[in-house]
């Protein structure tokens, strides 16, 4: 039913092959516990399918519920436009218990940078747009809670276990397959 | 199961709890348009659970001026916690008692639960349904639907020219 309304763009957080089959797109928010059991998922998934599969990141932080959704995902966009998105990202969702102001400047320390670049970004929200922009094209696409997966463009409505994603990414490949050939 | 009005009905009117001590009428809201989310009950055990995802969107809502409301069949002390708890800035009324009397007038009542379905009516200034939209009871329906049917009343009556004219808002 609901598709996902903002394409894949060159300037996104994406992992893997830009020609892969198939292209995972992930809504998710930092603090939401659903989205750090995803992760390693998420990770898994990566691994199994290799080259076939796509990665992308976007924001959807529920910043009522989650306070510190919102500075986690604007932490992540001042560590990426520094270069290192993924190894926050990553680092983000590791330390999911303990997500805290102190813990983004530790993780952001770690990476090289300093805490006092980060809270200044953090003030300033210099990466505050861009993490709207994410949540608002998600709610146009039906984001309906986090985390929300799309394959290849349509929301995936099953769970969020390995098997179960790894079955509706293989239809899809499947599928992907099938057109190819006939388009051959 | 009882289907949901259509679009082009006029929206039932109700007046129900609010807050323990404050009721809404429908009626009151005329002239903008109201965003009626009934949903089955409070504390669902989801992160962004239908009502918070609303929270959330609520600026976007509100370039429409459209006021949002939930409806559930709880009781006005439980909305007040359940608000409180999720820090949810719109109003959840009380279909409380009789139990469900207002979301039957919609179609939207689950007779064998006890529960409201979810079902989302957008209804216009006049205070005609323009859109609604049921969906599976364990699917949150999210709100793109919503989204596009306020999009779409508001090229409607522009292209009908109801539009006060200068006072357009950029």
């Amino acid at each position: 039913m609901a598709n996902l309304k903002v394409p894949v763009g060159s300037a996104e957080h994406t992992l893997g092959d830009e020609h892969a089959p198939v292209t995972l797109v992930e809504y998710g928010d930092y603090e939401c516990p659903h989205c750090g059991r995803a992760h390693p998922v998420v990770q898994a998934l990566r691994k199994h399918f290799g080259t076939q599969l796509r990665f992308v990141y976007r924001h959807f932080p529920l910043t009522q519920i989650h306070p510190m959704a919102e500075p986690a995902a604007e932490a992540a966009e001042f560590v990426g436009a520094n270069g290192h998105f993924w190894e926050m990202h990553n680092a983000i969702f590791e330390n999911q218990p303990r997500l805290s102001l102190p813990l983004l400047g530790e993780l952001a320390q770690a990476l090289g940078l300093t805490s006092e670049d980060l809270h200044s970004a953090l003030e300033s929200r210099e990466f505050l747009p861009a993490i709207k922009a994410d949540f608002l094209g998600g709610v146009r696409s039906g984001v309906n809670g986090t985390p929300t997966f799309f394959i290849n463009g349509y929301r995936y409505e099953g769970l969020n276990e390995f098997e179960d994603l790894v079955e509706a990414i293989d239809a899809e490949l499947l599928s992907a397959k099938t057109q190819h050939r006939r388009a051959g | 199961m009882a289907r949901i009005l259509t679009p082009g009905t006029p929206a039932p009117d109700f007046t129900l709890s609010v807050t323990p001590d404050q009721k809404l009428s429908l009626r009151d809201l005329r002239g903008q348009p109201v965003v009626l989310a009934f949903y089955p009950a409070d504390w669902s055990p989801v992160c962004g659970d239908q009502m918070a995802l609303y929270n959330e969107i609520l600026p976007e809502f509100q370039k429409y001026k459209a006021e949002v409301l939930g409806i559930s069949v709880d009781g006005a002390w439980c909305h007040a916690a359940f608000a409180k708890a999720q820090h949810l800035h719109f109003p959840l009324l009380s279909d409380f008692e009789p139990k469900g009397a207002v979301a039957k007038t919609y179609g939207a009542y689950r007779e064998k639960d006890g529960f409201c379905e979810r079902a989302l009516f957008v209804i216009d200034e006049k205070g005609v349904i323009f859109w609604s939209y049921r969906s599976p009871v364990a699917v949150n329906p999210g709100a793109d639907g919503i989204l596009e049917a306020l999009e779409n009343l508001k090229e409607k009556r522009q292209s009908h020219g109801e539009l006060e004219g200068s006072r357009r808002v950029s």
